[in-house]
């Protein structure tokens, strides 16, 4: 079955925040799309404006240029068509793993056993059967960020917005969750927005790619991720995942130096340099 | 079309396993044990003081002390327990316990009830904090037991005059307390709820009013402690009845006794109803893990 709904379309977009201490364009002349079942990322330094783009396509942010669209429709203000999933734990602390998931439900105005078939299936997809009851206080980094995918997907969105979602997690706990949420997204065949800014992640988890430039963030390059499905951490390996993985380390890595401002860019050759982000990246 | 997702079958294998329960080990027993020791030490070494106190209070008053503070006045604790068995029983001990806890009730009730929706909303819209804010900071600073000469000329009847009294002290810790719960609750709660479809109202009920709450039984706890001395201090003045009245009476009609076992009425009623309070907190609150 090919989806034919959850089209992202993003055109000439802008944002500009406006403050005490003046104005910061955060976000500059980005045209992307995802269509109706694809999973794409978007790839770049702390600071280019991921976020603000994401919280434009959720409703939070209006566009100060061009317009953000899904399924042809410009966004106005949030609502349950588009799941978001934070970068930080946003689950409500007063309510269970189960309330949580059928937060979007009831605000549907749905029964409450048809509430809890539906948050049934979901919190099975994520494994999280046997911590329906518990509150989020008592989960770990990863079952939160588990719930917050299933609590986004309950009401049955045509997108899924996910804000580096797995930011916060271990190395291997993080591999985990790519699986899991490739898993998911297998199922429901849903379009997928995903920001992060690890390379290994993005190229694992995505059909195509948009790499964005420092701040004002705009789109550097787009690269399609041809790996076939499903694909397991043992193909992380492959001569493919590498060529990958050299083309957008490059492309990441001027745009790294740019945020730094320009004054590193030249004479450091076979230099290690801790990016922001905490990351270590050779120089060639 | 993408698939509905609740009409999907559940992927086995990558679940976690459900929480095994805890087994009862001779481990947890021993520390069980240790717990209770741990326990019955702290409440020997309390028990050193309050004793002590007692003590030499029996002292001073038995040998009538007078060395600037002047106990020949003061009964003794063992007088006042025999004077307690007269009276706590009595109808009219009764009647003055049973009046105060109603007019305290009364008061913190109306407090409550217009404390923490007004706390909520101007924690929430800038113009009602605005509109609001100001009034409530001029008042907030006199304390209410000020408040008594014009209570007693606004009121009809005493009662009301006092219950208002305990309602003033109740209500500026509720509200300010609710004010700063909202304040606290993390903006990102409120992107959630709205990008899950939440209509204003729901936002109010599902978010600001559940994480508003422990704040909230903060202020419930610190306006039920001031209604207390405020309804005292109110019977005390004007008073007919109560328990402020009885231990003033106490004074006036020289049966000193009487005054210690007011006092001691007192702090336990206090005791009482912030237990109840925490109780009832507790209770709805069942995310706040027990401390
Ligand atoms: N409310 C705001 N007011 C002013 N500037 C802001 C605001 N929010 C973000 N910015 C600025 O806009 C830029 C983009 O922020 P954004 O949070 O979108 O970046 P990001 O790519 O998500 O970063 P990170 O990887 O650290 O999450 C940053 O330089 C940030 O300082
Ligand atoms: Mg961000």
């Amino acid at each position: 079955m090919i989806p034919t709904k959850g089209l992202i379309e993003i055109d000439h977009f802008g944002l500009e925040y406006i403050s005490d201490g003046g104005a910061t364009q955060a976000v500059a002349d980005v045209s992307l799309s995802v269509r109706p079942g694809e999973f794409v990322s978007i790839l770049g330094p702390s600071g280019c404006g991921k976020s603000t783009l994401l919280n434009a396509v959720a409703g939070f942010l209006k566009p100060t240029q061009g317009r953000v669209r899904v399924d042809g429709e410009e966004i106005r203000a949030p609502g349950a068509d588009r799941g978001m999933v934070f970068q930080q734990y946003s689950l409500f602390p007063w309510k269970t793993v189960r309330q949580n998931v059928e937060f979007g439900l009831k605000m549907k105005g749905i029964g409450a056993d048809q509430r809890e078939r539906m948050a049934r299936t979901l919190l099975a997809l994520a494994g999280l059967i046997g911590f329906e009851d518990h509150y989020p206080d008592r989960l770990s980094g990863g079952m939160k960020q588990r719930v917050g995918i299933v609590r986004a997907l309950a009401t049955g969105p045509k997108v899924l917005l996910l804000d580096e979602p797995f930011g916060a997690l271990d190395a291997q706990t993080r591999v985990i969750m790519q699986q899991i949420l490739t898993n998911i997204w297998q199922r429901l065949r849903i379009s997928v927005l995903f920001v992060t800014h690890d390379i290994d992640e993005a190229i694992f988890l995505s059909d195509r790619v948009y790499v964005m430039t420092a701040r004002p963030g705009r789109v550097k390059a787009e690269v399609a991720i041809p790996l076939p499905r499903p694909r397991d951490p043992e193909s992380m390996i492959g001569a493919e995942f590498l060529a990958l993985r050299r083309e957008l380390a490059g492309l990441i890595r001027e745009e790294s130096l740019h945020a730094m401002g320009g004054e590193l860019a030249g004479g450091m050759s076979g230099i290690d340099v801790m990016l922001g982000d905490g990351s270590l990246v050779e120089m060639l | 079309m993408p698939a509905d997702p609740h009409d999907l079958a559940p992927i086995a294998g990558d679940s976690m396993a459900a929480p095994t329960r805890r087994r009862q080990t001779a481990g947890a027993r021993r520390r069980r044990a240790l717990r209770l020791r741990e326990r019955l030490r702290t409440a020997a070494l309390g028990a050193v003081s309050i004793i002590a106190f007692l003590g030499l209070w029996q002292a001073a008053s038995s040998t009538h002390l007078d060395l600037f503070l002047r106990f020949d006045n003061i009964p003794a604790p063992s007088q006042v327990a025999v004077r307690a068995v007269a009276v706590v029983g009595s109808q009219s001990f009764l009647n003055d316990v049973l009046t105060s806890c109603d007019r305290v009730f009364l008061g913190f009730a109306i407090a409550a009830l217009l404390a923490v929706p007004t706390g909520l909303v101007i924690g929430r819209y800038r113009i009602a904090h605005d509109l609001i804010f100001p009034l409530t900071e001029l008042l907030r600073p006199v304390p209410a037991i000020a408040w008594v000469p014009i209570s007693i000329m606004l009121w009809p009847t005493d009662w009301q005059s006092i219950v208002f009294i305990t309602f003033l002290g109740a209500y500026f810790p509720i509200l300010l307390n609710t004010l700063h719960g909202v304040r606290r609750i993390d903006p990102v709660l409120v992107l959630a709820a709205r990008s899950l479809g939440a209509s204003e109202g729901a936002i109010f009920r599902e978010v600001y009013l559940p994480g508003a709450l422990p704040a909230i039984f903060t202020g419930l706890a610190v306006g039920m402690g001031v209604g207390w001395v405020s309804v005292i201090a109110a019977e005390m003045i004007s008073g007919q009845s109560g328990i402020g009245y009885f231990t003033w009476e106490a004074y006036s009609l020289i049966r000193y006794s009487d005054i210690v076992l007011g006092m001691v009425a007192i702090g336990l009623l206090g005791l009482v109803s912030s237990t109840a309070i925490r109780g009832l907190g507790r209770l709805a609150m069942p995310w706040i893990p027990a401390p």
